[in-house]
C-alpha cells in the first residue's frame, strides 16, 4: 500500500482489496515506526482516524464513494478540524481545540477522506525550514541531517516518507513548492482565491493559499479537485466553475509553448541546478513544446516586497493571540500589559516575534508610506510582468528552489539567507498566480524540483504539462533508499 | 477678549441591521454576556469577516439624505491596537476611502453644517469590571455591531448649534431608518471636538475631544463647561494641549483622559480579508428609490400645503413617528391646523409629563380622530374637548360622544339660546364695556369669558364673540 496513487488505492478500495480501515491502520503504523525519526506529525489521533475510517468503509459498502473516499489524508495543522488539536506549529496553539472545521476540512471529510494526522510545520507557516516549529524541526527523509524545506515540512516529509499517500499543504511564499522540491515531490499552489481560506491560520492573508502535496501531478489533480470550492465564508473565494483536473491531464501539449525568464536562467542560478532543468527543457523539447524568452523585469524586487508585505499582514493577524480568549496565557502578571507582554513574550518564537516586528515597523506612521504603501506598487508591477508575459506563452518555467535540501541548522542563525529559498517561488504568490514544483532529479542523492507557473485559475494546464513530463520520467517514482 | 467657539463632531451611529458586520452572530441588544458572540467574533483562528450588505445600503441610505457623494471604491483598513474587548487586536473601519463623503445638514436658519465623511466600522465589545472576585469580564456581544461614523468639519459656533445638528442628524437617521437612536443603550454616540480662538482669527485653537455623550443634555453641559474651561485656560496664559477628555455628568465638568503623545499609532492597513467595497450607480439609484420624504420636505409640505406654522411644523417633523401620526389623521378628513395644534399642545404635554415616545401613546387613535372631528363640528369647545382628552389618557376605552354626553359637554351654537346670555353680561358689567369702548381689547376678552362662564362653558366660543361685537356696537 506505501507506494501506491491514490487512484490505485481508489480502486484498491472500490474493488475490495483492502478496506479504508485497513489502509488507514497502515498509514498509523508506518507514522508508529517511522514518525519518531522524521516528526512530521504534531498530533495523531488513531481512534479519530479509525472511525473516519469505518465511516468511510460504510460508504463504500454503500457504493456512494468518490476518488478519496477511505483515503487517509495528512492535514497541516494550519487547518482547523473539529475536536482537533490545532498547534499551527505554536506554543500560542499548543492548547487549541478547535470547535469548527476549517473549509477544507470540511471538504475532505464530505468526500469521505479519513483525516491521518496533523502535520508538522514552521511555526504560523514563517520559515522554509521546519526549524521553527514548538514541535522540533522535520527531518528529510532522503538525508535525517538535511531539513524537508518550509513551512509545509512535515507535510512534504510525511508523503515522502510514505507515512501518507498525500497531505494538505499552504503556500505563502513558497512553502508548498519549496518543501516538494526538497523532498522529490509534486506541490502545487493554486490560484490565489481558489482554495478557501476559512478556517485556515492566517499567516499573511493576501498570500496564503492552500493546495496539496503528493507523489505525482496525478494525485495532485485529486487532490485540488476536492480542495477547490467557492465559499462564502471567504471573502476572497473566488465564485466559478471547477474544471475536471483528471480529464484534462492527457491533452496533447505539442505546439505550445514555454516562457523562460531571462531573470531566473543567469549566472546566478546554481549550476548543478541549472544542468538538471537543461534536462527538463530537453524532455518537453522532445515532446514538442517550444521554449521562448521571456522577461519577468521586477522579479529581483519580490524578497524585498515580500519581506514588507507578509510581515506587515502577519504583525496584525497575531494580535488575536493576546492571551484573553483562547491558546497560551502566561501564568504570573500583575497586570493586563503584563500578560500581553509575558503571553506573547512566552507564546511565539524567535522568527515569528522578528515578522512582527518587522511587519509593525513597516506599517508604522512615518514609515508606511516608504514601505508598505511602494511594496504594493512594486507587487502590482510583477503581476504586470506576469500578465505580459503570458502573453506570449502558455506557462512559465521556472526554478523551484536555488539548491537542494541543506543542513539542519546551517541557516538558522542567518534569516536573510533563509529567505533566499524562496526567490523562485514568491513572485507568485505576489501575483496571485498557480505554480507547481515537480520532481526533476537529483544533486549528490537529493532531489531538486523545477516549476512551472500558470495563468489565473489555468491549473488545468500546469497540472497536464507535469503529468505529461511525469510520463516519460520517473523522479517522482523514486523513494528515499532507493538508489537515485 | 471676546473669542469663537468651533465645534466638530463625530456621531457613531449604530445601524440597524439583524446581524452584525462581518459575521452572522445577532445585533439584540439586551442578551446574556456573549450570547451573541460567535467564533468570528471572538475571533477564532482561522475566522474571516464577510461584510452584510444591509449595513451598506444603510450607509449609502444615510449618504443620499445628507447630499453626500456615494463612494464607487472604498476599502476596509485595519486599526490595530491591544484591548481586552477588540479581539482580533484590530478593528475593522473605513480609513482613507469611506463610504460617504461630502454632505451636509441645515440647521437653524438654513446654517449649512458639512458632512466630511461617513464611513462604516465595527463596534468593540464591552470590558465588565467587578465582577467575578473583582475581576473584569468581557463581554463580546456588542463587537461586531455596525456603526456608521459621521464626521462633520468644524462648522458648529456654539453649544446651542452643535445640539441642533445632533439633534437634527439625530431625528434624520431615524426617519430613514437606519438606526433606532436609543442613546441610551448606546444607539446614537458622539464625540465632540471643542475649540476656541480669539473673535476674528483664521487659525483654529488647540481642540480637545470630549468622549462618547449620550444625551442632549450631557452634551450641552459639556460643551459649555469645556468652552468655559479653555477660554479661562487661554486668557490665564496658558496653552491647549490636544487631547480626549471625559464628562462626568455628576460634576458636570470635563476631564483630559489621554494627550495626543500618548496616542496610539493604529497602523491603518487596507484588510486584507476584504474586497474593496464596490458600489453601482444602479446600487444608488435603488436605494434612493427607497429613501422616502425627507424631513426637510415634510416640513416644507407642512408649513405650504397645510399652512401650518414654522414652530408647529417643525416639531410635527421632529420625529417620523409623530410625522407619520399627523398624516395619518390628516388622511381621516381632519383639519390640519387644529390638528397639528392638538398634537404639538395637548398631546406632547401629557407625552413629555410621562416621559413617553409617540410610540408609547396610551390614546385610542379612533377616539383622538373623533375628539378632534368633534371641535370641528363644534359639538364640543376647545376646552370641553381637553376634558375628554384627559380622560382618554387615562383609559382607551373611554368613548368620546359618550363621555361628552354623559359630561353634558355639548357647546351651544343656537344664536337665540346664547343672545340672552349676552345681553346679560353687557347688563351687568357696564364698567368693562366702558373700558373697552375706550379701545382696551383686554375687556373683550374677559366679556367673552364672562358669557362663556355664564353658558357653563357650551357656548360656542366664535358665536359668542360674533354676538357680542354686535351687541357692543348696539350700545
Amino acid at each position: 500500500m506505501k507506494n501506491l496513487s491514490l487512484k490505485e488505492l481508489n480502486i484498491g478500495l472500490s474493488s475490495k482489496k483492502f478496506s479504508s480501515e485497513e489502509l488507514t491502520k497502515f498509514f498509523l503504523n508506518e507514522i508508529k515506526t517511522s514518525n519518531p525519526k522524521i516528526n512530521a506529525f504534531i498530533t495523531v489521533d488513531e481512534e479519530k482516524s479509525l472511525q473516519q475510517a469505518r465511516d468511510a468503509d460504510k460508504r463504500i459498502s454503500q457504493d456512494n464513494m468518490n476518488e478519496l473516499t477511505g483515503i487517509p489524508i495528512a492535514q497541516k495543522d494550519i487547518f482547523c478540524a473539529k475536536g482537533w488539536k490545532t498547534t499551527c506549529g505554536s506554543k500560542m496553539l499548543d492548547n487549541f481545540y478547535s470547535p469548527y472545521d476549517s473549509k477544507v476540512i470540511e471538504l475532505f471529510n464530505q468526500s469521505g477522506a479519513v483525516n491521518l494526522g496533523k502535520t508538522n510545520m514552521d511555526e504560523f507557516a514563517m520559515g522554509s525550514s521546519n526549524e521553527t516549529s514548538y514541535y522540533g524541526e522535520v527531518r528529510n527523509p532522503w538525508n535525517l541531517d538535511y531539513v524537508p524545506g518550509g513551512s509545509s515540512g512535515g507535510s512534504a516529509a510525511a508523503v515522502a516518507s510514505g507515512m501518507a499517500p498525500a497531505a494538505t499543504a499552504t503556500d505563502t511564499g513558497g512553502s508548498i513548492r519549496q518543501p516538494a522540491s526538497l523532498c522529490g515531490l509534486t506541490g502545487l499552489k493554486p490560484t490565489y482565491g481558489l482554495v478557501s481560506r476559512f478556517g485556515m491560520i492566517a499567516f499573511a492573508s493576501s498570500l496564503d493559499q492552500a493546495g496539496p502535496i503528493a507523489k505525482s501531478a496525478e494525485d495532485c489533480a485529486l487532490m485540488l479537485k476536492v480542495m477547490a470550492a467557492h465559499d462564502t465564508r471567504d471573502s476572497t473565494s473566488i465564485k466559478q466553475n471547477i474544471p475536471d483536473y483528471l480529464k484534462s491531464l492527457d491533452n496533447p501539449i505539442k505546439g505550445k509553448t514555454i516562457g523562460l525568464p531571462k531573470e531566473f536562467f543567469n549566472d546566478d542560478l546554481n549550476q548543478e541546478v541549472k544542468i538538471v532543468l537543461e534536462q527538463v527543457i530537453d524532455s518537453y523539447q522532445k515532446m514538442g513544446v517550444n521554449f521562448k524568452e521571456i522577461s519577468l523585469a521586477n522579479s529581483h524586487l519580490s524578497i524585498p516586497v515580500y519581506y514588507v508585505i507578509a510581515p506587515a499582514e502577519a504583525s496584525s493577524n497575531l494580535s488575536r493571540y493576546d492571551g484573553v480568549k483562547f491558546g497560551y496565557r502566561a501564568k504570573e502578571f500583575k497586570d493586563l500589559e503584563e500578560m500581553y507582554l509575558k503571553t506573547r513574550e512566552q507564546g511565539f518564537g524567535e522568527e515569528v516575534k522578528r515578522r512582527i516586528l518587522v511587519g509593525t515597523y513597516v506599517l508604522s506612521a512615518g514609515y508606511y508610506d516608504a514601505y508598505y504603501l511602494k511594496a504594493q506598487k512594486i507587487r502590482r508591477l510583477i503581476a504586470d510582468d506576469f500578465k505580459n508575459a503570458f502573453k506570449e506563452c502558455d506557462l512559465i518555467f521556472a526554478p523551484s528552489c536555488p539548491s537542494t535540501a541543506f543542513k539542519i541548522g546551517d541557516k538558522t542563525e542567518d534569516p536573510v539567507s533563509m529567505y533566499m529559498q524562496d526567490m523562485y517561488t514568491i513572485s507568485t504568490n505576489l501575483a496571485g498566480l498557480p505554480a507547481i514544483s515537480s520532481p526533476a532529479g537529483f544533486i549528490n542523492k537529493m532531489p531538486v524540483g523545477f516549476q512551472l507557473i500558470g495563468n489565473y485559475f489555468d491549473e488545468a494546464t500546469i497540472l497536464n504539462f507535469t503529468h505529461q513530463y511525469q510520463q516519460i520520467t520517473d523522479w517522482h517514482q523514486k523513494t528515499p533508499g532507493a538508489d537515485v | 477678549m471676546s473669542w469663537d467657539i468651533v465645534i466638530g463632531i463625530e456621531t457613531h451611529v449604530q445601524l440597524t441591521t439583524q446581524t452584525k458586520i462581518f459575521s452572522g452572530a445577532s445585533t439584540s441588544f439586551g442578551m446574556p454576556a456573549n450570547e451573541n458572540a460567535c467564533l468570528v467574533s471572538l475571533a477564532y483562528p482561522g475566522t474571516l469577516p464577510v461584510l452584510n450588505k444591509e449595513a451598506v445600503k444603510k450607509a449609502i441610505k444615510f449618504g443620499l439624505a445628507v447630499n453626500a457623494d456615494i463612494a464607487e471604491h472604498s476599502v476596509f483598513a485595519r486599526k490595530n491596537y491591544f484591548y481586552p474587548d477588540l479581539p482580533k487586536g484590530y478593528q475593522i473601519s473605513q480609513f482613507e476611502l469611506p463610504v460617504v463623503n461630502n454632505g451636509f445638514l441645515t440647521i437653524g436658519d438654513n446654517k449649512k453644517i458639512r458632512i466630511l465623511r461617513a464611513h462604516l466600522e465595527e463596534d468593540a465589545g464591552k470590558s465588565v469590571h467587578g465582577i467575578l472576585n473583582n475581576q473584569t469580564g468581557i463581554d463580546l456581544n456588542r463587537a461586531g455591531t455596525p456603526l456608521l461614523e459621521i464626521v462633520t468639519e468644524p462648522d458648529m459656533n456654539s453649544a446651542q448649534e452643535a445640539i441642533a445638528y445632533a439633534k437634527k442628524l439625530h431625528n434624520l437617521v431615524q426617519w430613514i431608518g437606519v438606526c433606532d437612536g436609543n442613546m441610551q443603550e448606546g444607539s446614537f454616540r458622539c464625540d465632540v471636538n471643542v475649540s476656541v480662538k480669539p473673535s476674528g482669527s483664521e487659525k483654529l485653537g488647540t481642540r480637545r475631544e470630549i468622549k462618547n455623550l449620550n444625551s442632549f443634555r450631557n452634551m450641552e453641559q459639556a460643551i459649555n463647561f469645556e468652552v468655559n474651561w479653555q477660554i479661562e485656560q487661554l486668557e490665564d496664559g496658558n496653552e491647549i494641549v490636544q487631547s480626549t477628555v471625559l464628562f462626568n455628568p455628576d460634576t458636570g465638568e470635563t476631564r483630559a483622559m489621554r494627550s495626543k503623545e500618548e496616542a496610539n499609532d493604529y497602523r491603518y492597513f487596507p484588510d486584507p480579508d476584504l474586497l474593496p467595497l464596490k458600489i453601482t450607480q444602479e446600487d444608488i439609484d435603488d436605494i434612493r428609490s427607497t429613501l422616502g420624504e425627507l424631513p426637510e420636505v415634510s416640513i416644507k409640505r407642512l408649513v405650504e400645503d397645510f399652512k401650518l406654522n414654522d414652530a408647529d411644523a417643525s416639531i410635527i417633523t421632529s420625529n417620523k413617528q409623530t410625522y407619520e401620526f399627523f398624516q395619518s389623521l390628516i388622511s381621516e378628513g381632519l383639519d390640519p391646523k387644529i390638528t397639528a395644534n392638538w398634537i404639538v399642545v395637548n398631546l406632547f404635554a401629557k407625552l413629555n409629563d410621562n416621559e413617553l415616545s409617540i410610540n408609547e401613546s396610551p390614546i385610542n387613535k379612533d377616539q383622538f380622530v373623533l375628539l378632534i372631528r368633534r371641535i370641528m363640528d363644534k359639538t364640543i369647545s376647545n376646552n370641553a374637548a381637553k376634558k375628554i382628552f384627559d380622560l382618554l389618557w387615562d383609559d382607551p376605552k373611554v368613548e368620546v360622544d359618550q363621555s361628552i354626553e354623559s359630561l353634558g359637554l355639548k357647546q351651544v351654537s343656537d344664536s337665540s339660546a346664547i343672545l340672552p346670555l349676552v345681553q346679560e353680561v353687557i347688563a351687568h358689567n357696564q364698567a368693562m364695556v366702558e373700558q373697552f369702548k375706550s379701545g382696551k381689547d383686554k375687556a373683550f376678552n374677559a366679556l367673552v369669558g364672562q358669557v362663556m362662564k355664564l353658558s357653563k362653558g357650551k357656548a360656542n366660543p366664535g358665536q359668542v364673540s360674533e354676538l357680542l361685537k354686535d351687541e357692543l356696537n348696539k350700545v
